[in-house]
């Protein structure tokens, strides 16, 4: 392929036939995806997309790049080996909240902690589809679900909030049916370094048919969803009149023209000094009466897995030169027999 | 750097009894240094040109309580003038630092051997920790040894006393005059033992234990009762060549390593810590200046799940692990073989079910290697034979595992890992080449298309332009690789994954059994086993018995020839370190009468004990 012309969307798209179920929200994710990848300026073939089991994970499929749909819950621990060999590649991996928060937990907590730089999409439907309707480890408290027909009584994880505990440099939030908002995460997310952490909230309209509504339906979603913007005030509301503003050790929504003003709200910070302002914003959509905040959370520069452990083997070689194979054979200490 | 090595100081006065070979068993307490004192009379005793085998015993705990029976921690070394192949069925000097060592390991001294013990520690408390009634030093129970008690704490600290060392640090000395005695009794030099010392310890400790060692070797040479207890065991005589001491855990890391060099591609492991195995991550771990990504993960299945993702990235990579957590990986495993992407698993087997025991030896994983996935999935299954011909099957397993895109088993086990043997040191020239080529032409491209000769699909790594494809654990349509459910297209595909494994026995070299080439009995062994079996056959055949011995480095798949070769013989035997899982394998493959020798005991059969079964058989 001729570097020189620019990539399309088409160029992302394979020939095979998608098996979602019509009305599904991945189809909206695989879309903006497609549009956003040719827009990063990277050779197609230098993207690789990981993926675990489940609906999401059958994302590769759809992308014409490199891709490896691997088993359930691994797609981290897969992606993982794959930018430590191959740290130029640009490696995303989809998932699910079933992926990557039940059977793969460990390696999500994992990849996060050593910061690999990997860009990680979790599609979250709060159900488990593939396996025809389950509850999820997202799904809330009383969710009735196959397997609970008188309602779970599992405490549900914020994703966010576990992905900041496990370490998180990166966590954004956004919205199968907010398009513009989140091809502008996903670029967000093609540029950081080290594990970029995506909240994708995801109709599955079989099995858990408008479980995010009050989020993303038209005429509610301004009073209950916080656009964050870095250095913007926590402003939300149709009229925009709503806030957030700190109350002692904690915050609360008031609205503005009412004994509060702009400059009384806080501010949002991706980089904020306190993890304690990361896990208000990531833990705030479980709060009755306040709005779920969706846009980059947080964004702070570490440096990423693959370098730290690439630039060791670099150091050694520098310090001791390359290895001699001869001379590992032999060992320390050697005798002749004639 | 090759060391001379000088035979016994010109002054050594004593009038050595020359011997063909001798057993040394050190052993204590699992604090005691008796598998440091035991690796150091090994080295010694390989720089001085013995051939030798030796065989560590330990306990799984770290430092069970002092003196008692789960604490005893044993090494035993069989050094010779002759080739050896076994540690030896019973030894000839025990060295038992408390009441506990000694009640669990004088049942293996020989008769009239030679018993120090360190009297310093046979007091009415350890006999309660040994939970023994009597002193067996005063009741009798050791008349038929030569016993030599040794006050070895207090000569420690009387040797010691000028360093200004702790009393604790003292203690920790003693395994060092033990030592000193035994390079006393075999006419050995301190050399290399000081040498150690000096780049291990520093300051005060270093001088201790300098001292002591010294001090151990003065004891003997000073003391009467020790002059009919001197002998010598002289250089073998090995092929020519550069040797060094080696155990099986080393030559398997080093092994991968130059299968790296020997392909051209980087090494990638991924491992998780696991008892016997977790020796192979701590020395690839220090082989960074060979471009060795070692990635210590959270678990075992990113241990194996992450060297896919390497191997999917274009490297040589390996995962290695023992029983309980090659069943974490065996799904990942079958993924590899669904997308045929080269992998070298290496399983150090140890005692099972579950836990079982960590730092015991068996080979039980057999049918975990060759069966334990789900569905239809095969791959290649190796055994290394000896711990330097776990090297060999490093490169072995990565060659076939790069040729045919497949994963492959590497099944070595907790004797061979830890025991260690003189190796003689090939050249760089002498090693295998397979130098690896990736797919970089678009044009034909179809991520299943297959090599005819040897199924292979090809290699087409991320990065490389116009290959975009996608893989999958999920059923595929032959040739494209696309999801694919069609009744027909997956009985080919599970047929083609394993005619292409079956097709491996190209590569696998026909047997030619060691001993007679027909007759009455064939043994037919696998990995560990093969030195007890080769020591046996020796002297069966003198008996006028014809023994023939199949070791298989292969097992799946088995030798072309195999099923005929054994046809030749009236009786097939199969000892094994399991319930007679490769004798199962045999009968159901080739309708053979195989004979089932079946120990589990957690250590490796005897030379002895092959031999009176082959005796019982052929009767």
């Amino acid at each position: 392929m001729n570097a020189s012309v620019p990539l399309t969307r088409k160029d992302f798209q394979t020939d095979q036939e998608v098996r979602w179920c019509p009305g599904c929200g991945d189809y909206a994710i695989l879309a903006a995806v497609q549009s956003v990848f040719p827009e990063l300026g990277v050779p197609r073939e230098k993207f690789a997309v990981i993926s675990g089991i489940g609906c999401s994970s059958r994302f590769p499929y759809y992308m014409n790049t490199f891709g490896f749909h691997t088993i359930h819950g691994r797609a981290p621990a897969v992606a993982t080996g794959l930018k430590l060999a191959r740290p130029e590649l640009e490696v995303w991996v989809a998932t699910g909240d079933g992926d990557s928060l039940s059977i793969g937990g460990n390696h999500t907590i994992h990849m996060l902690r050593r910061n690999v730089g990997l860009k990680v999409l979790l599609f979250n439907n709060k159900i488990y589809g593939l396996t025809k309707g389950q509850y999820s480890p997202t799904s809330e408290i009383g969710k009735k679900a196959k397997s609970t027909p008188f309602g779970s009584v599992d405490r549900p994880f914020s994703p966010l909030a576990l992905a900041l505990g496990a370490g998180a440099t990166f966590i954004a939030r956004s919205v199968d049916v907010f398009q513009p908002h989140l091809k502008s995460t996903l670029k967000r997310v093609a540029s950081h370094k080290g594990t970029a952490f995506t909240e994708i909230l995801q109709n599955c309209n079989i099995f858990n048919d408008g479980a995010w509504d009050a989020i993303a339906e038209k005429d509610v979603r301004d009073d209950h969803v916080l656009f964050l913007e870095h250095g913007k005030p926590l402003v939300f509301g149709k009229a925009k009149d709503k806030g957030i503003r700190q109350n002692g050790f904690d915050i609360e929504v008031v609205t503005l023209g009412q004994g509060a003003s702009e400059a009384d709200l806080l501010v949002h910070n991706e980089q904020h000094p306190s993890l304690a302002y990361a896990f208000m914003l990531a833990s705030m959509d479980s709060r009755p009466g306040f709005p779920t905040p969706v846009g980059v959370l947080r964004a702070v520069d570490m440096p990423a897995y693959e370098d730290l452990v690439n630039s060791q083997v670099q150091q050694v070689v520098g310090a001791k030169g390359k290895g001699d194979l001869g001379k590992l054979l032999r060992g320390p200490e050697t005798w002749e027999i004639k | 750097m090759s060391t001379a090595i000088a035979p016994p100081p010109a002054e050594d006065r004593t009038r050595r009894k020359r011997l063909q070979n001798a057993v040394i068993r050190f052993c204590g307490d699992s604090g005691d240094g008796m598998q440091v004192t035991g690796s150091q009379f090994t080295n010694t005793a390989a720089l001085f040109g013995n051939d030798l085998s030796t065989f560590p015993d330990f306990p799984a705990e770290i430092r069970a309580p002092q003196g008692t029976l789960p604490g005893v921690s044993g090494f035993q070394v069989n050094f010779s003038s002759t080739e050896v192949f076994t540690p030896g069925d019973s030894v000839d000097v025990l060295i038992a630092m408390n009441p506990a060592a000694l009640k669990t390991n004088i049942g293996d001294l020989k008769t009239g051997g030679i018993l120090i013990v360190n009297s310093d520690s046979f007091t009415d408390v350890d006999f309660k920790k040994a939970k023994i009634t009597s002193n067996p030093l005063e009741d009798g129970s050791l008349s038929g040894y030569r016993v030599f008690p040794v006050d070895l704490l207090k000569l420690t600290k009387a040797a010691t006393k000028d360093t200004g060392l702790d009393a604790k640090s003292v203690d920790r000395s003693k395994n060092f005059f033990a030592l000193g005695m035994c390079y006393w009794l075999f006419g050995r030099s301190m050399d290399g033992t000081l040498r150690w010392i000096d780049s291990k310890f520093k300051g005060q400790v270093a001088e201790a234990n300098k001292l002591t060692l010294k001090a151990g070797y003065a004891y003997c040479d000073a003391t009467e009762a020790y002059q009919t207890a001197a002998y010598e065991v002289a250089p073998a005589k090995l092929p020519a060549g550069t040797y060094r001491n080696l155990s099986g855990n080393n030559a398997l890391a080093m092994g991968l390593v130059a299968a790296s060099e020997r392909c051209g591609l980087p090494l990638f492991l991924g491992s998780y810590p696991i008892t016997p195995a977790s020796d192979i991550l701590h020395e690839l771990s220090m082989y960074k200046s060979f471009g060795v990504v070692s990635f210590q993960a959270e678990d075992e299945i990113a241990a194996v799940t992450s060297a896919i993702g390497a191997a999917y990235g274009g490297c040589l990579a390996t995962t290695t692990t023992s029983g309980p957590g090659m069943a974490l990986k065996m799904e990942a495993i079958g993924l590899a073989i669904a997308v045929e992407l080269p992998l070298v698993v290496v399983d150090i087997q140890r005692g099972g079910p579950s836990t079982g025991l960590p730092t015991k030896t068996e080979q039980a994983d057999l049918f975990q290697a060759i069966f334990g996935r789900n569905s239809e999935a095969p791959l290649p299954v190796l055994a290394p034979a000896t711990p330097g011909d776990c090297f060999w099957v490093a490169l072995e397993a990565s060659r076939i595992a790069l040729k045919y895109m497949t994963p492959v088993i590497i099944l070595s086990d907790g004797y061979l890992a830890n025991g260690a043997e003189p190796w003689r040191v090939p050249s760089v020239d002498e090693l295998p080449a397979f130098p690896t080529k990736f797919r970089t032409d678009p044009e034909g491209f179809k991520p299943f298309m297959r090599d005819p000769a040897t199924l292979a699909r090809p290699w087409a790594v991320p990065g490389t332009p116009g290959l975009e494809h996608r893989i999958g654990g999920i059923e595929k349509q032959d040739v494209t690789g696309n999801i694919n459910y069609e009744p027909a297209n997956h009985d080919k595909m599970v047929r083609l994954r394993a005619a292409k494994v079956a097709g491996v026995v190209q590569d696998v070299p026909d047997v030619v059994p060691a001993g007679d080439p027909e007759g009455d009995v064939v043994i037919v062994g696998w990995g560990s086993t093969y030195g007890s079996i080769t020591s046996a056959l020796a002297p069966l055949r003198a008996k006028g018995h014809k023994v023939g011995h199949i070791h298989l480095r292969h097992l799946n798949p088995l030798p072309k020839n195999l099923g005929e070769v054994m046809k030749r013989y009236k009786k097939v035997l199969v000892p094994e370190i399991n319930l007679g899982q490769l004798a199962f394998i045999l009968r159901s493959i080739y309708l053979v009468d195989a004979i089932s020798y079946a120990k589990v005991e957690g250590k490796p059969f005897k030379q002895s004990e092959i031999e009176t079964k082959v005796l019982e058989v052929i009767k």
